[in-house]
């Protein structure tokens, strides 16, 4: 038997489409007969009507019909569907024969051609005797026919060919051979499919009939082959809802069937069959909940039905392909259109397809495993008359047998021998390995991760079974990490142990020696006695020897296993493996740490590197394992010669004493191994990282494995591991002498080489804040504390880099205080050299900021300076700087403030060609520290004049803070070409320095800009001559002078105001002609009436000539009040006492 | 009649199943049910996370057992697997025994001498799993 013996028979699978038969076409040799033929064929869409077209000749022998019954009193079935029967309906036996015929019309040997075409018919018909297949004739015409009912010669030859040939008129079709070649088949094809369809209804009425005659007794068989038949015609009829309940019904009917021993397989096949055909339409008709569970019926009712025990793995195999082809539906149904889910997907199906499978297989291996005399019986029970079976799912050897028992016991046991020695070639294994791939295809399609690891695992299991262990250890390597990064030990363990057999069987030593290391270890939960058996087994390959084959092993395979194993042993080379760490959980852990995240260059850096195995053996490392570790240390190989730690000891470099029992590890034991070396002065300022830490396994003679933890510590449970113990707070028990918790090693990887801690200390004296534009002095004093001498002093300092560029251009820095800095000076002077420092010594160094502009600023002050240190009893120059640094405000000095008044001190918006005016200065000061004025100088433009030599008035004045000093300057502006214009005034120019008792400053000027103003030309001027004071009652006399300042001769009318206070005597009202460039004289005594503060009688001047001169700006000219002493009794002694 | 209990944070705190030999077939199964644990939480999270129901339903069918999830609000998946054939288990009676063994678990967690994510050892806990498989099963 074939491994396809469980496939369902394809004419199952397929979807029944009618069957009609054509003939009378000569597809070969006649060019029309085979465009017409293509025309059927071709391009059988969906949309085209379901048929399946057979071109026959028209003798074709079609399937005898047996005679029909006529009482079913005495027939006793002997199966429930014959094996030939769904094949003979789809291929075989047509619903509708169709005659092709060529003939015109107007054909002239009409006659013959008729009476040939009839007899053509009636062969077809003979051919089909007892058939109630439909015959139809298509006359392939020439011509294109005339609308029916124009031909009157058409529809009377049709007439007489249909009596010739009895036919009815619906079955003779005309086919003009034109260019609409296609569109007239289609119209035939429709044709066509009404009669199958007919056809198709008649066969399922006349199955029907037989239903009367039957009795429940003796045709149960015959129930359930009607039902089926009537399903299938339906099906073949398109009708698909009907079929369904057909098949539904044919299925009760077949669960309920006697079922015994000798026919289960019969009953199982057709249930099978019916439950294909149920779910199949489900599916089709888009019910996948009812395929579903009509599965689900079907798998609960037959699930117990195992029928013959020695035939056990039947029943598995069935089970299997149930599933298998239930999951293909449902995979097909989704390539449709369906949508599954993760719970309900085809994945589910084959999976537990694959789980019969791997039933069946162990059934096989229970119930087949024959003595080796036992061979395959003779004759073959198996072998048929015909070849094949005559109806679905009975025994050969008694075909056709219905009775309880079976016929012959002999050649029963000798059938059964004869299948069980046919299953026993059954490559079972190819069969489980397709059914999970096919299921692990599924499940990565909806999201199931786990159960996808979970199938690939069997996958690799059933490879080991097959003995393709390279397959094997390819899909258990896969998901090993899914289970190990999932932390599922159980899993992990049982993965590990059949990995390790197929490297063992395969002879790898590498894989061998990394999964032994995983089974010995802490992440495995094989109990002691294994573990130690895989150990001694691991120390062997160590040792170049072969280990012992793991148990539960094809004995055979071992056999290969060993001299594979002695092979490599022999071999020299290739003993060398690295294995890295992170990817796996070895049974050595190793942590390493730096004592700090940072070392001073002169000190020694110190390294341990914690070791703890959890082997259950610790014997067994006393003298055959050379341990070595080495630390790669950024890059910087030099160092890693102090990191090696050997049996044979040679670095100096290494503090503990290196001995044999010190290469041992002893199980649960933590060994700390420690290193010191000294870093190298370039290094300072680096970080320094451990890339791994290595340890050998084995010895360099016989085979070693090379242990890296990358980074220096961890494998792929220790992150976790790590977490766990940091939340716990149990175990705090204290350790012995010597022995560390583990737990608490934690993880320092990386550090830093600064640099040596400076002994010298920097002092800044100064005195902020700054002033803008002042040389600014500080003082740095550097004292060193060091114990040799410190050579190479350079001084750094300057404004801090990295600050606003605006302050880079507006500071500036010098070692000389004496000249003001300009724009040439840098903010930063980078290695002043200061020299060598004895111990003890200080170095003072003056240094001046200029501050251009206001604000507060960083300054850096940085020393550099190298020594000599002995680290170790090495000699090492190190390099030593210290910094400091200082924020510095810069404030303004002092504000100056400006102001023109007139000469009587009143405030002046605009000033007057040739009339005198002030210009006032007033000084404040803003620092905090008092400020000596040196000198000032005002320096006028060409359109201002002093009208006296200007003399500084605030030279030498000290000013505290906010205090003022005032100045003012007398000056004239000279004529002005037009009326008024906007004049520039000058500069004013102070020298100041800061009044320090701390340092030398030296003097710094400082510029004002003064305002401009605006001069404007007057017409008239008119001062007055009056003395200082009166006196209550004693004459004052006023002498006004009214002075004509243009070209022209002015009219000027004059008007005096009395006033309360005065009386006076003068011109009251006068109107005078001045003369260009004179100027008129006007005298009035003023005889005072009251003292005090008195407002003078107000004099009104007209220009008559100038209207827009007013009044109010001539008199401003004029003082308006001036003071009265009271009279005094006894003369003015008595006054001034007053 | 074969039945499991697992404790699992992704990976296992706590398995106890009857009986012991077919006990690697459960850590699949168990392992294998966390797909689907994942896929329903991922799917609620987006509608109501805070108003979720902790028991998760039947997880997945099997021919041979019946999987149920239940998941605590620390994300710890409980897990129980039994025959398929028991068919005394409804709903009500599985919710009631998550409910049970959360409250049994919460009194764990409670203990200040426990570790969350370590397996858990303790005895109460042990005897209230055992009562509950000697009713139940």
């Amino acid at each position: 038997m074939s491994p396809a013996q469980w496939d369902l028979p394809p004419e199952l699978c397929c979807r029944p489409v009618a069957f009609v038969a054509l003939t009378g076409l000569d597809v070969v040799y006649n060019a029309i007969h085979r465009a017409i033929w293509d025309a059927f064929c071709a391009n059988r869409r969906a949309d085209r009507v379901p048929i399946s077209f057979k071109v026959l000749p028209g003798d074709n022998e079609y399937p005898k019909c047996r005679t029909k019954r006529t009482s079913y009193e005495w027939y006793i079935p002997k199966g429930i569907l014959k094996t030939g029967w769904m094949n003979k309906h789809l291929n075989l036996v047509p619903a509708l024969v169709v005659l092709f015929y060529e003939l015109d019309w107007d054909d002239p040997q009409w006659k013959e051609k008729q009476s040939e075409c009839a007899t053509k018919v009636e062969i077809v018909r003979t051919s089909l005797q007892g058939r109630n297949t439909k015959v139809a004739v298509v006359l392939i015409q020439k011509k294109t026919p005339l609308p029916p009912g124009e031909d009157l010669v058409a529809s009377e030859r049709a007439s007489a060919l249909c009596g010739a040939c009895d036919l009815s008129g619906k079955s003779l079709f005309v086919l003009p051979h034109t260019d609409h070649l296609v569109g007239y088949i289609i119209r035939l094809e429709n044709a066509f499919y009404e009669h199958a369809q007919t056809y198709y209804y008649n066969e399922i009425r006349r199955v029907k009939s037989h239903k009367e005659f039957l009795n429940k007794t003796t045709h149960q068989l015959l129930f359930v082959r009607h039902q089926f038949k009537m399903g299938f015609f339906s099906e073949l009829k398109q009708d698909t809802q009907n079929a369904l309940k057909y098949y539904r019904t044919a299925y009760s009917l077949v669960h309920e069937l006697r079922a015994h021993e000798t026919n289960m397989l019969e009953i199982k096949t057709m249930a099978g069959f019916i439950n294909y055909k149920i779910c199949r339409l489900c599916f089709q008709h888009n019910t996948p909940l009812d395929a579903i569970a009509q599965f689900r019926k079907h798998i609960d009712l037959c699930k117990k039905k195992i029928g013959s025990a020695e035939l056990a793995f039947e029943h598995t195999a069935w089970m299997s392909k149930q599933f298998q082809s239930f999951g293909d539906l449902f995979d097909e149904a989704i390539k449709l259109g369906l949508t599954a889910i993760q719970t309900q997907n085809p994945g589910f199906y084959y999976q537990q397809a694959a789980y019969y499978a791997q039933e069946r297989k162990q059934q096989v291996g229970q119930l087949c495993s024959h003595e080796p005399g036992v061979g395959y019986p003779a004759p073959d029970p198996l072998e048929t008359t015909s070849g094949a079976l005559d109806f679905y799912g009975q025994r050969p050897w008694r075909q056709g047998h219905q009775s309880i028992d079976p016929p012959d016991s002999e050649k029963e046991k000798q059938g059964i021998l004869a299948l069980q020695v046919k299953e026993r070639d059954i490559p079972h294994s190819e069969l489980i390995i397709a059914l999970l791939s096919n299921a692990v295809a599924q499940f990565k399609k909806y999201k199931c991760p786990r159960m996808k690891s979970h199938l690939m695992v069997q996958m690799g299991e059933e490879y080991y079974h097959a003995k393709d262990y390279t397959k094997a250890l390819k899909l258990l390597d896969y998901v090993m990490c899914d289970y190990r990064t999932e932390r599922w030990w159980s899993l992990l363990t049982s993965i590990l142990c059949t990995a390790l057999k197929c490297s063992y069987l395969m002879g790898q030593v590498k894989d061998y020696i990394t999964y032994s290391m995983e089974l010995v270890g802490r992440a495995s939960i094989l109990p002691e006695e294994q573990k130690s058996r895989i150990e001694k087994n691991l120390i062997k390959v160590l040792m170049n020897e072969v280990p012992e084959p793991e148990p539960d092993c094809d004995p055979l395979s071992v056999k290969t296993a060993q001299s594979l194993w002695s092979d490599r042993i022999s071999l020299a080379g290739s003993n060398e493996f690295t294995i890295e760490v992170q990817d796996y959980v070895p049974f050595v852990q190793c942590k390493a740490k730096f004592l700090s995240p940072s070392f001073h260059i002169d000190e020694p850096v110190q390294l341990h590197v914690y070791v703890r195995a959890d082997c259950p053996h610790p014997v067994l490392y006393s003298k055959q394992c050379t341990t070595l570790f080495s630390v790669d240390v950024f890059e910087l190989q030099e160092y890693n010669q102090y990191c090696l730690l050997e049996d044979a000891s040679k670095g100096k470099d290494i503090l503990e004493p290196s001995t044999q029992e010190n290469m041992c590890l002893v199980p649960g034991k933590t060994r700390k191994y420690c290193f010191k070396f000294v870093a190298k002065t370039e290094d300072v300022g680096k970080k320094i990282e451990i890339t791994s830490v290595g340890l050998m396994l084995g010895r360099e003679t016989a085979r070693y494995v090379y242990l890296n933890w990358r980074g220096g510590w961890g494998d792929a449970a220790s992150s976790h591991e790590t977490l766990q113990a940091c939340r716990s707070f149990k175990k705090r028990t204290r350790f012995p002498e010597q022995q560390v918790d583990w737990d608490t090693v934690t993880i320092q990887s990386s550090l830093r080489i600064i640099s040596r801690v400076p002994k010298i200390s920097v002092q800044l004296t100064h005195e902020p804040p700054a002033l803008t534009n002042e040389m600014y002095c500080m003082i740095v004093t550097i004292q060193s504390g060091e114990d040799t001498v410190a050579k190479d002093i350079k001084l750094t300092a300057g404004l801090k880099p990295g600050q606003d560029a605006n302050l880079t251009q507006s500071t500036q820095i010098t070692l000389n205080g004496t000249e003001v800095c300009d724009d040439s000076h840098p903010a930063l002077l980078p290695d002043i050299p200061l020299g060598d420092l004895h111990p003890g010594q200080k170095i003072v160094k003056p240094l001046y900021i200029h501050c251009v502009s206001t604000g507060s600023r960083i300054l850096l002050f940085h020393v550099a300076y190298s020594v000599s240190a002995t680290v170790e009893g090495k000699d090492i120059t190190c390099k030593c700087h210290k910094d400091e640094t200082v924020t510095l405000e810069t404030v303004v000095p002092f504000e100056v403030a400006m102001k023109f008044v007139s000469s009587q001190f009143e405030h002046l918006e605009r000033v007057y060609v040739d009339i005198p005016f002030l210009l006032m200065m007033d000084i404040l000061s803003a620092s905090p520290w008092p400020i000596e004025l040196v000198n000032s100088e005002v320096q006028l433009a060409s359109s201002m004049n002093a009208i006296d030599q200007p003399q500084s008035q605030v030279e030498g004045v000290t000013l505290q803070t906010s205090e003022c000093a005032s100045e003012c300057f007398l000056l004239k502006c000279p004529p002005v070409q037009n009326g008024t214009s906007t004049v520039a005034s000058g500069h004013y120019i102070i020298s100041w320095k800061r009044k320090s008792t701390f340092a030398e400053t030296s003097v710094v000027r400082t510029i004002v800009t003064l305002p401009h103003v605006m001069v404007e030309n007057i017409p008239l001027y008119v001062h007055a001559e009056l003395p200082s004071f009166g006196r209550v009652r004693e004459s004052l006399p006023v002498r006004y002078h009214l002075e004509n300042r243009t070209g022209l001769v002015q009219d000027v009318e004059i008007t005096v105001e009395p006033s309360d206070a005065f009386m006076f005597s003068g011109l009251k009202q006068v109107r005078m002609r001045i003369l260009p460039g004179a100027e008129q004289e006007m005298l009035y005594n003023f005889y005072p009436l009251m003292a005090g503060y008195q407002v003078l009688p107000q004099l009104n001047i007209n220009l008559l000539r100038f209207p827009n001169i007013s009044n109010q700006l001539l008199r401003r000219f004029l003082p308006s009040r001036i003071f009265v002493k009271p009279q005094g009794r006894n003369g003015d002694t008595s006054i001034e006492a007053a | 009649m074969q039945t499991a209990i697992m404790i699992v944070a992704n990976y296992p705190l706590y398995i106890r199943s009857v009986p012991t030999q077919g006990e690697l077939k459960f850590h699949y199964t168990v392992h294998t049910s966390l797909d689907v644990v994942e896929e329903k939480i991922s799917g609620v999270g987006k509608a109501l996370a805070d108003q979720r129901e902790l028991y998760l339903g039947l997880l997945y069918p099997t021919e041979d057992y019946k999987v149920y999830g239940y998941m605590t609000n620390s994300k710890v998946k409980f897990v129980i697997v039994v025959d398929s054939s028991n068919t005394s288990l409804r709903d009500n009676e599985i919710r009631s025994m998550f409910r049970k063994l959360h409250n049994s678990f919460t009194d764990v967690m409670c203990n200040p001498f426990y570790n969350p994510g370590d397996p858990i050892q303790s005895k109460a806990f042990d005897s209230i799993v055992s009562t509950m498989m000697v009713q139940a099963f």
